[in-house]
């Protein structure tokens, strides 16, 4: 739930990023973002859940999620009291650590794309944005899904950043704004203080439910990358 | 004309994006800084927390404790990594390397509190007590499959000719590796270790039931022991204004100190590639 929420909001964005640094940005503007981007990816999530919790939680409780009742309060998503803790305050979290993991190998796998394609599309008198739609977009389109899926992998199994923030609630609500639970946060807040074997087992047996899906998440999403670093040819199909 | 509105429309999007994400790291910076500043001060790297309620009070056994524990990470960690890293550049390409390989690729991708169940399983467990060895053991864990693959990728790039060079003045195979192969690739090496520790400095999920935390100094290793990032974790979701001060210093101190090992790291690389 929080992690189809960080996709929702991180994969445009390091879409858009990854795309203006390669194909639109001057190549000295390249180098100074990549700096900051590298610096995003290297902060501990603990310190991403202090910003969250002292920052994030208050922002969203007062201007951003009555706003978002008030003109989205039809759908069950927005409904419910704006607390701040809670799905979307994990989600936004989330979003912005996996930013520089979806936008590293976005970029990778966009400058993998030959130069000839895109200019054979510029020659037809495409303009820069047609030409990144028919040229580029297709032919790294398994990379890219593969780019969010080793984002939604990490996504997944980050621990700190989202037990501060989600409100940790052990209930299941259709709205955005209600606090709610994640696998890792659930191991996160009661392992140390698990009374008992079975209580234990059962936190554990959750890490082996975390572990088999990030796993496989990881297999796929890297045989993907690979197959499109190595050409479109069969990932066209 | 609607052609080119759509391309002018899409650019300023994609510049969008990179202002969006740039404000949350700004944002983020500005505040640990701003914040984090106020509270430091001599005490605050000597002392031991104050007891619920006093002020005042520092994280001096914290920041002992995430060096200590990142030590013990280092001392397991570093050779298992390099030594696998070798292996796989060396003598890697054979069905044996590519598993190898491939295991060290998905368990970078494992969420950091699984490794700290394997930990709690295997080290406190058997220990029956929660200690800076577990916490260390569960760092190291997460070392290992970044530090194997960079190592690999670095020694691969080591001329051919020098291993043969060393090979045919009747040096023998293990001698070579280690004195002429893996002496050029140190460089890189240690940067590759420094980044690895940084990432390690800054990990909390799997410290949180393996070493725990300690409100006093603690030296040995079987003991629980404090860390900054736990105490960060604690401080923050206490509801004592005091503590949020105490939580925002010590992520300033974690922040430096894992930008000054990555800017090492850097340095270090820059440096022998000249």
């Amino acid at each position: 739930m929080t992690s189809a929420v960080a996709l929702v909001l991180a994969v445009p964005v390091s879409l858009g990023l990854a795309l203006f640094l390669t194909e639109m940005a001057p190549p000295a503007l390249r180098s100074i973002v990549s700096f900051p981007i590298s610096l995003l990816a290297g902060i501990p999530s603990v310190v991403y859940g202090l910003w969250g919790l002292f920052v994030l939680v208050p922002l969203l409780r007062n201007p951003v999620e009555p706003f978002l009742a008030r003109t989205l309060g039809f759908l069950p998503l927005f409904q419910g009291a704006p607390i701040g803790l809670g799905y979307l305050a994990a989600g936004v979290v989330l979003a912005i650590m996996i930013l520089p993991t979806i936008t590293s190998i976005a970029i990778e796998v966009l400058q993998t794309v030959p130069g000839s394609l895109r200019e054979a599309a510029l020659a037809l008198g495409a303009t820069r944005w047609e030409a990144i739609c028919t040229a580029v977009l297709p032919y790294s389109r398994a990379g890219i899904v593969g780019a969010t899926m080793l984002g939604l992998g990490r996504a997944l199994g980050e621990t700190m950043a989202v037990t501060m923030v989600i409100g940790n609630s052990p209930t299941i609500r259709a709205s955005l704004f209600a606090p709610g639970y994640s696998l890792p946060a659930v191991i996160a807040n009661e392992f140390a203080e698990a009374s008992g074997d079975l209580h234990t087992g059962a936190l554990a047996a959750l890490g082996l439910l975390l572990f088999a899906v990030t796993v496989l998440l990881n297999v796929v999403a890297r045989l993907l990358v690979r197959l499109s670093r190595r050409g479109p040819a069969r990932v066209a199909a | 004309m609607r052609r080119r509105i759509t391309n002018w429309v899409m650019t300023g999007l994609c510049g969008l994006a990179l202002l969006v994400a740039l404000v949350p790291l700004g944002s983020l910076l500005w505040l640990v800084i701003s914040h984090g500043l106020a509270g430091l001060s001599p005490d605050f790297f000597t002392a031991v927390p104050a007891p619920v309620g006093e002020t005042g009070g520092g994280v001096g056994n914290a920041i002992v404790g995430t060096l200590y524990i990142v030590a013990i990470a280092c001392a397991v960690g570093v050779p298992l990594g390099v030594g696998a890293g070798v292996y796989l550049a060396e003598r890697g390409d054979t069905r044996l390397g590519d598993a190898v390989r491939f295991t060290a690729e998905v368990l970078s991708g494992v969420p950091s509190i699984v490794v700290g169940i394997v930990a709690y399983g295997l080290v406190v467990l058997s220990m029956r007590r929660f200690s800076a060895l577990a916490g260390g053991m569960a760092l190291a864990v997460l070392m290992v499959p970044t530090l194997a693959r960079s190592t690999e990728e670095l020694v691969r790039l080591v001329p051919g000719t020098l291993r043969e060079a060393s090979l045919a003045l009747g040096v023998s195979q293990w001698r070579t590796s280690l004195m002429v192969v893996l002496r050029t690739a140190l460089g890189g090496i240690m940067t590759a270790i420094l980044l690895a520790v940084a990432r390690a400095a800054g990990e909390t999920a799997p410290l949180l039931f393996t070493s725990l935390n300690n409100q006093y100094w603690n030296w040995r290793a079987d003991q629980p022991t404090a860390s900054l990032t736990v105490q960060i974790f604690n401080y923050a979701v206490a509801p004592y204004q005091d503590w949020h001060d105490k939580a925002w210093s010590a992520a300033l101190v974690l922040l430096l100190l894992v930008g000054a090992l990555s800017l090492a790291g850097r340095l270090a690389s820059r440096s022998r590639l000249r």
